[in-house]
Parts: structure tokens; sequence; C-alpha cells
């Protein structure tokens, strides 16, 4: 994340100065930009998190849903939540945006607390949903403007139809909408209070490989905006696109907290090159470097696992005994073999995906 | 969830207006309730008004016609038909489809779609109630009525009445088909004791004494009052009253948005 993005422009200041700064530790006046803590930590580039898990634990009659999981967004960042069906990702979005109290543990947004500051998160956070819908007779325009007049500063309808590409569809009854169709009128809706951050369950369930991309690349507008986005996701193609990083979470914990390329490399122990070399070489000559862990041979191929600058340190090496590397190939996993090693579960079904 | 309560506004307020529009035009495009209250009601008042037999006054009756029975208790089938059941079906929908969840986490509290359903049924019983006596006494010959200020007291306290009943039922039923079912417990007992399949005149006494106790019985005897004789007795406005209020009461602690 740049630095910039934590310098709200101007149509966030105005909002911000709205904002009681009931409680907050961290009042710094958000309409200034605020001072980084720490710029080799990307996801700590703003003084304070604007969303900030500690401890969530939330049981249903004795089954529990989420148990001690904690974390920080940072402000404009895009946070995944990925996990199998039943890990207690809704549970944990119901109880961020206050529709349900934790048991224990406490939730702050931007400083606030959703159970006791409902007022004041309404106005600042946008929801959408898993399941919602409208009335059927209602069209999809008068939804839109009902929902529009909710908010004393609402977002520029037009292009968040049109980035939806619900623009032919304003006079269509909710009734008449496919299934994707509902579900971008409820991205719009998440989104049309301007929110300053938007919370997304499923956002992109249902939708056609298109308007998956073109959801994308709203969010991806919107993070430039300074808007922070709580991602709740089964598709890894997704969590890999947009997400700064991504939660894990399976059986309500969390098991693992990285970005996309992060989790992916630690789930297979580190990198992997394959590589063909132009002569035969020793395998101790790359064995003493300090990044390699493991060479193996395939045929006349090469296989070096290791972590770090991997790649730099086996090529200059070769290099410095005269061997060149042809072909070189970055093991491509990906961040569902991740999950899988992580979890041990597949995330979705195969039909399910896209 | 909080339990049934005005919340002060902080979202602005003609977000309320868009409400109200909005759910003008769902009554407006799904007209079985204006279909089933006010075309029913006006179909009778229509055929009442023109069987020469029925404006004729009666003894039985206390001197009243059948015509001018009727229209009283028309005016309170209108109200129960709009309360018991175009109240509670759309609120339990919105209930069972996450509407009312929904607008839980909108600077808009779910109270406020309540409201706009409260305040559009209003509307349409009182243009109802205003079209029946307008028709009945433009064509068929109605004296106008007494007491028209007691008449509007008498119409009001009994919408208050109704709805507190109706959004009991809202309250007591988790899907619309339950609501239906309360709708057509309440609805046809309560019609019973408005008379309008046998006048109240014409029951035998013990069961016009209860009759005077149901809402809709009281809704009748108040309306009759002043659109005959006068400003109608403190006794069927005081049950009204009470009705409003106990059931009003019962509603606000067990209704619930989600």
């Amino acid at each position: 994340m740049d630095l910039q993005t934590c310098a709200a422009d101007g149509r966030l200041d105005v909002q911000a100065r709205q904002l009681p700064l009931r409680g907050t530790p961290a009042a710094a006046p958000l309409n200034k930009p605020a001072t980084p803590v720490s710029a080799s930590r990307p996801t700590q580039a703003c003084s304070r998190p604007a969303v900030e898990i500690s401890h969530l634990r939330k049981t249903y009659r004795g089954l529990i849903a989420v148990d001690g999981v904690s974390f920080a967004v940072a402000e404009g960042e895009i946070f995944g939540i990925l996990g199998p069906n039943g890990a207690g990702k809704t549970t944990t979005v119901e109880c961020t945006v206050g529709l349900r109290a934790p048991d224990t543990g406490t939730i702050r947004l931007l400083g606030l607390d959703p159970q006791a500051d409902k007022d004041e998160i309404h106005k600042i956070v946008g929801v959408q949903l898993q399941e919602s819908s409208f009335p059927a007779k209602l069209r999809v325009a008068e939804i839109i403007e009902e929902f529009r007049s909710f908010y004393r500063q609402p977002a520029d309808v037009t292009e968040l139809v049109e980035a939806l590409g619900l623009a032919g569809k304003r006079k269509d009854y909710y009734r008449s909408l496919s299934g994707g169709q509902r579900q971008r009128l409820s991205v719009v809706l998440a989104l049309i209070g301007a929110p300053k951050i938007a919370v997304l369950d499923e956002m992109t369930t249902g939708l056609d490989p298109q308007a998956r991309r073109d959801t994308w690349q709203l969010i991806e507008k919107l993070r430039d905006r300074g808007v922070t986005i709580m991602l709740v996701t089964h598709f890894m193609e997704e969590a890999e696109r947009l997400c700064d990083r991504v939660a894990l979470i399976d059986a309500g914990r969390l098991v693992a907290l990285d970005t996309p390329a992060g989790l992916t490399a630690r789930a297979r122990g580190g990198k992997r090159v394959r590589f063909l070399p132009s002569a035969p070489f020793d395998d101790r000559l790359l064995a003493g470097l300090p990044e390699v862990t493991e060479i193996e041979r395939d045929g006349r191929h090469v296989v070096v696992t290791g972590t770090g600058e991997l790649v730099n340190a086996v090529l200059f090496a070769l290099a410095a005994s005269g061997v060149t590397a042809h072909g070189v190939q970055l093991d491509s996993s990906t961040l569902e073999d991740a999950f899988v090693r992580l979890t041990g579960k597949h995330l979705t079904e195969k039909g399910e995906r896209s | 969830m909080r339990p049934l309560a005005i919340a002060l506004p902080t979202a602005p307020r003609a977000a309320f207006g868009k409400l109200v529009h909005n759910e003008a035009r769902l009554a407006w495009r799904q007209p079985a309730g204006l279909i089933a209250g006010v075309g029913v009601a006006l179909l009778l008042l229509i055929i009442f008004g023109v069987v020469p037999h029925l404006q004729e006054s009666s003894a039985q009756l206390g001197g009243l016609s059948a015509f001018e029975v009727y229209v009283p208790i028309l005016i309170a089938f209108v109200i129960g038909v709009l309360a018991l059941s175009y109240l509670p079906g759309p609120l339990v929908s919105y209930r069972e489809q996450g509407i009312l969840r929904r607008l839980s986490i909108t600077p808009v509290p779910p109270s406020w779609l309540l409201g706009a359903q409260l305040a559009v049924q209003a509307c349409l019983m009182l243009a109802t109630v205003g079209l029946l006596l307008i028709v009945s006494t433009g064509f068929f010959g109605l004296s106008a009525p007494k007491n028209l200020a007691g008449l509007a007291l008498a119409v009001v306290v009994s919408i208050a009445a109704m709805f507190g009943i109706g959004l009991v039922i809202a309250a007591a039923a988790r899907t619309s088909g339950a609501a239906r079912g309360l709708m057509a417990v309440a609805f046809y007992p309560l019609m019973f004791f408005a008379g309008l399949y046998v006048p109240v005149q014409v029951l035998p006494s013990a069961l016009r004494g209860i009759s005077h106790y149901t809402p809709l019985g009281a809704t009748v005897r108040a309306i009759q009052y002043s659109m005959f004789q006068g400003f109608p007795p403190a006794a069927p406005l005081l049950v009204l009253a009470a009705y409003a209020v106990a059931f009003g009461l019962l509603a606000r602690r067990f209704f619930r948005w989600e």
C-alpha cells in the first residue's frame, strides 16, 4: 500500500470531521495525513487500524463459531478472509458490523465500538450481506434511490451503477433480476453511502467471470481512494488479485495471516526454481548457499527449493562456475495449495470455481 | 436486536419520504390489498345501496335502514382488513427476506420502514373511509354525519387499535403463512361482532354485550353514534384506546427485526 492512501482525499475529509473520536486513544485528526509508524511494514503505514479485532469469540447454543480470532486491518487495505464453509467467516463479519454481539473480545472500527456506537458505525461502514433480498416489485432505480437517501454524503450513483453493469437494468423490477444482477445490486447498496470501510461477504459469488473482473476493478479503484475493504471470499483468484493480506480461518480459528504471496510461499516451505543447466555441475555448488534448502534432479532438469532471493542466488552461483540455466521456471503453486496445506481441506467444490 | 422502539432521526428525514413512496408503490403494484379491502367494501356498499328494500327503515334496527346500519360496518371492515392482513403481511415478509436486518446496518433504523408501512396503510384507510361516506351520501341518500369530529375521532382510535392488533400478529408470526393464519383467526370473529353477518342490533343481548368490548364492535358503535346521533359516548372510544395501548405495548415488547 502506498502511503498516499492514508491521506484521505477531500471528500473523505469532510466525513472524517463529523466523526466523533469517542474512546479513541489515537485521537489524531483524521483530516491530517497520518504519520506512518513504520514504512517498512506496509500494513502499518497508517497510525491506527481501520478495523481491529481482538480475541473475538462467538458461540451459538454451545457451538463455537469463532474462537479467539484477532487481526487488524490497516486503513486503505484490502483485507481478505478465506476459509471453508462453516469456518466462522460470516460470523466474524456480522460481529464486525454490529449485527451480532460477540461473547467476548473487542472490535473497533476506526476506534468505534460496533455495539455502543451503532449510529456512527452505520454512517461510515457499508455492508454487503450474503443473504439479502429486496421487495420483488420495486425497480432497481427505486431501491437505489431509497438507500441513497439514507446517507448525507452518498457516492456517485451513476458511476457505481455503471461499474457494476446495472445501467441498463435501472427500470427492471427486482424480481426479474438474475442472481448475479441481484448480487451486483447488493454491492451497489453496500457502497452507496461512500463508506470509509466496506465489508463485503462473498461479493462475486454467482457472478460470471467478466462481471467478477469488473467488480475487482471497482474495488481497486475504491482502495485507491482510501477506502478500507474487508472481503470474505471463496475465490483464490480473487484473494490473489485483490488482497493486500489474507486471513485464513478454519473451524473458528485464525490459521494464518499473511500476504497472498507469503501464504503461498509458506505453505510449500519456500520457493522453488526449476531449470535446465547448460553443463553438469556438482550439487554442492548450490547446497552451500544459505538460500537453498533442497536440490532435486528430475531427469536433466534441476529443481531447487529454498527461501529469500533464491533465483538470484542460484543463477549467480551457477554463472560464477560458468554454468547457464536454461528454461528457468518459478514454481506456480497457488494460494489454493497453501490453503489445502494449512487447513487440510479444499476451499470450494470443484464445480463452484470459475 | 433491539425491541420495537421509535428511534430518533440520525438519518436524513428525506429518507422517510423515500420509504413511504416505495411502500406506496408496492401497495399499488400488489393490489390484492386494495381489491380485498377497498374494492369489496365499495362493492358491498353499492349492492346495499341499490336494493330498495334495504333503504327502508326498520324498527328491528332501531329505526335505521339496513343500508344505514351497514355503512359503519363496512368502514370497520375496511379498517379491519387492511390492519390485520395488509399490515402484518409485508412486515413479516420483510423480516423473512432479511430486509429489516439489512436496514439495521444503515443509518435508517428498520422502525422507519414500519412507520412508512403504517403511514401508507393509514392513508389508504382514511381515503377509503372518505370514499365510502361520499358515495353513500352522494349517491344513496345517506344524511350527512351528525358529528363529523366525533366520526373522525372514532375512525382514528379504531385505526390505532387495529394497528396494535396487526403489529402483534406481525410480532407473533414467523412466516407469511403463519401471519395469514393468525389474520383469519382474528378477522372473522371480529367481523362477526362488528355485525357484518348479522347486525349487532338483532343479536342476543349477551352477544351484543361482548360486541361492545371487541375492537370492531366498539368501532361500529362509535361510528354509528356519530353518524346518526352526535358525539359518541366515552365507552367505545375508551375500549378502542385501551386496545391500542395494550396491543401497542405487546407489539413493542415482542416484535423482532430478524
